[in-house]
């Protein structure tokens, strides 16, 4: 019934002839009790893109995200990341991290400790494990704080612990569910700065979970609109700018027109929903 | 690159950990007072007992005064001091025994739900079946009457430390879990590094609730056993100064019984603050 136009969703042309990171072929997501958490959806993420998911809460998002990650499994249709599906992403010699919303740090050990656990689990020597911490802690701007309790750092620094933990593992493909959604917003807008940085300088892909239309105009080449109830993909938008993109982005015209076209479909997204409503 | 990374230095970080005390008066520091409050409520009360012992001219044999049972302390030491031994080495003995197989049973529960789910009620029925009831049989079942009461008072610790190590072990940040998960820790990896450090907190106010309930166990299973002879403990005092009057005694073996639940209650908060000191909440200082 509520099954979107193919065509809308069609990869756009200029990621077509690019490496596929993450493919999503139909995959849709039905609770026991009956809930549809998320309508078919199909996406096709080239390497190197950064994909905002945009939509209100209860719009799937993180549902789909988690997918992505094989943390959920979709009820129907597949995921494959470089063409496996994700439990096989080390035949591909790719590499996936996970970073949660909440910094979701072992309270009773370091910040070494923590950055350097998936190391640790992974079964990494020690010696080159502690090196690989140190450059990971580096790059986020932590190294003095190596051996700080995750508590005596402020929330911000918290997430970056959280950030470093996911590049030590020097992943291709870096998930984010609204990382920075608890945090004030000039620490956002500082970690966001940062986060295109790291992007760009290790060339990941990244699919970044926000509800902020300003924070997925600053970060995308690509943002995917998402509706609640049923949650389902509505849009797509290309944000067609340069980078890096700095401060005076924000302020610029063009920024402004990419945001009114979100908020635009938003919008139509939101009055879609009281269609499905009534 | 790095100097966008690295500006960031919160101000909420960069305070030491522990600030220079600046001059407070003595009685306004919560350290001092922690000590001054109970100990002047303490001096009250033992002042007002010995003034209505000595005004109202009360009998020893019914109250003896402060003083006198202090007194008694010390001259009956030798009966006292052995029997607190014993006492002493059953409550410990107890404890440790209870230690151990609360730990080794939650470990069984949290395999599996369905474990937990099928003994759960009898962990329950050990608890709620009261210990005095249970003793006499214990005491029949066990030849050595030290093994007996070790046994009684283990059964009486027991169930905090299941029931708490159980619910620590259960009580992982779901997120966390997830992210180990994701990362393909084994069982034994998520046990080591996530589920035991998870439950220390849990398991040290279990341990902190069982200390206590180890120390009472020892002495109503000493009332029941009611051993004389060498190696008797502070209840077999207490027993026998009931039967010979001897109420200064009665009353100077109950302090040693408080005094030991005391210790090993600071003791235990002493190791709770060593294992966990800087990381738990429950251990944050709230001055």
């Amino acid at each position: 019934m509520n099954r979107i136009d193919p065509e809308v969703f069609a990869p756009p042309p200029h990621t077509a002839s690019a490496v596929p990171a993450v493919e999503i072929l139909s995959a849709q997501k039905t609770y026991p009790n009956g809930t549809q958490a998320l309508l078919p959806v199909d996406m096709r993420i080239a390497e190197g893109e950064f994909v905002t998911l945009l939509g209100p809460s209860g719009c799937g998002k993180s549902t789909l995200l988690k997918m992505v990650a094989g943390m959920l499994e979709p009820t129907d249709g597949r995921l494959l990341v470089w063409r496996k599906p994700v439990q096989q992403i080390e035949q591909t010699g790719r590499k996936m991290a996970f970073v949660f919303q909440a910094p979701t740090l072992m309270p009773w050990a370091s910040v070494q400790t923590n950055v350097r656990l998936p190391l640790d689990l992974a079964g990494v020597p020690r010696r080159e494990a502690d090196a690989r911490v140190a450059e990971s802690l580096e790059l986020v701007g932590l190294a003095k704080f190596a051996d700080a309790l995750p508590r005596a750092l402020s929330g911000g620094m918290q997430m970056r612990v959280s950030i470093a933990r996911g590049l030590v593992t020097q992943p291709d493909l870096l998930l984010m569910d609204e990382p920075f959604g608890a945090l004030d917003e000039i620490t956002r807008h500082k970690l966001d700065a940062d986060l295109l940085e790291l992007w760009r300088k290790k060339k990941l892909t990244v699919i970044f979970v926000t509800h902020s239309i300003h924070e997925a105009v600053f970060l995308s080449s690509r943002v995917v609109m998402m509706a609640a109830r049923p949650g389902r993909v509505v849009e797509e938008f290309h944000i067609d700018e340069p980078y890096p993109r700095t401060p005076d982005f924000m302020v610029s015209p063009q920024f402004a027109r990419h945001a009114k076209r979100l908020q635009d479909s938003l919008l139509r997204a939101s009055s879609l929903n009281e269609e499905v409503d009534a | 690159m790095s100097a966008a990374m690295t500006a960031g230095r919160a101000p909420a970080a960069s305070k030491p950990a522990t600030a220079t005390p600046r001059r407070v008066p003595l009685l306004s520091q919560p350290r001092v007072q922690r000590v001054i409050y109970p100990l002047a409520v303490g001096v009250v009360l033992v002042g007002l007992w010995q003034a209505l012992v000595t005004a109202m001219e009360l009998p020893p044999y019914l109250v003896p005064s402060p003083y006198l049972m202090v007194q008694t302390l010390f001259t009956d030491w030798a009966a006292l001091g052995g029997a607190l031994f014993t006492t002493l080495k059953i409550t410990v003995f107890s404890f440790v025994l209870a230690t151990i197989v609360g730990v080794l049973v939650s470990f069984l529960f949290v395999q599996s739900k369905r474990i937990e789910t099928a003994l759960f009620p009898y962990a329950v029925l050990l608890q709620v079946t009261p210990i005095v009831a249970v003793a006499p049989l214990i005491i029949i079942w066990v030849k050595n009457p030290t093994a007996a009461m070790v046994v009684c008072a283990a059964l009486v610790a027991l169930f905090p430390i299941i029931s708490n190590t159980t619910l620590g072990l259960r009580s992982v940040d779901p997120d966390l879990q997830s992210y180990f998960k994701l990362n393909h820790a084994t069982r034994w990896q998520q046990l080591v590094r996530l589920r035991i450090p998870s439950a220390l907190p849990y398991f040290f106010g279990g341990l902190r609730i069982s200390s206590g309930l180890a120390l009472i166990g020892a002495v109503v299973a000493e009332f029941v056993a009611g051993t004389g002879g060498q190696g008797a403990g502070l209840a077999y005092q207490i027993l026998q100064s009931g039967f010979q009057l001897n109420i200064p005694r009665m009353f100077a073996a109950l302090l040693l019984i408080s005094l030991t639940g005391v210790a090993l209650f600071v003791l235990m908060a002493w190791l709770t603050k060593l294992a966990l000191g800087s990381w738990h909440a429950s251990e944050l200082s709230q001055d």
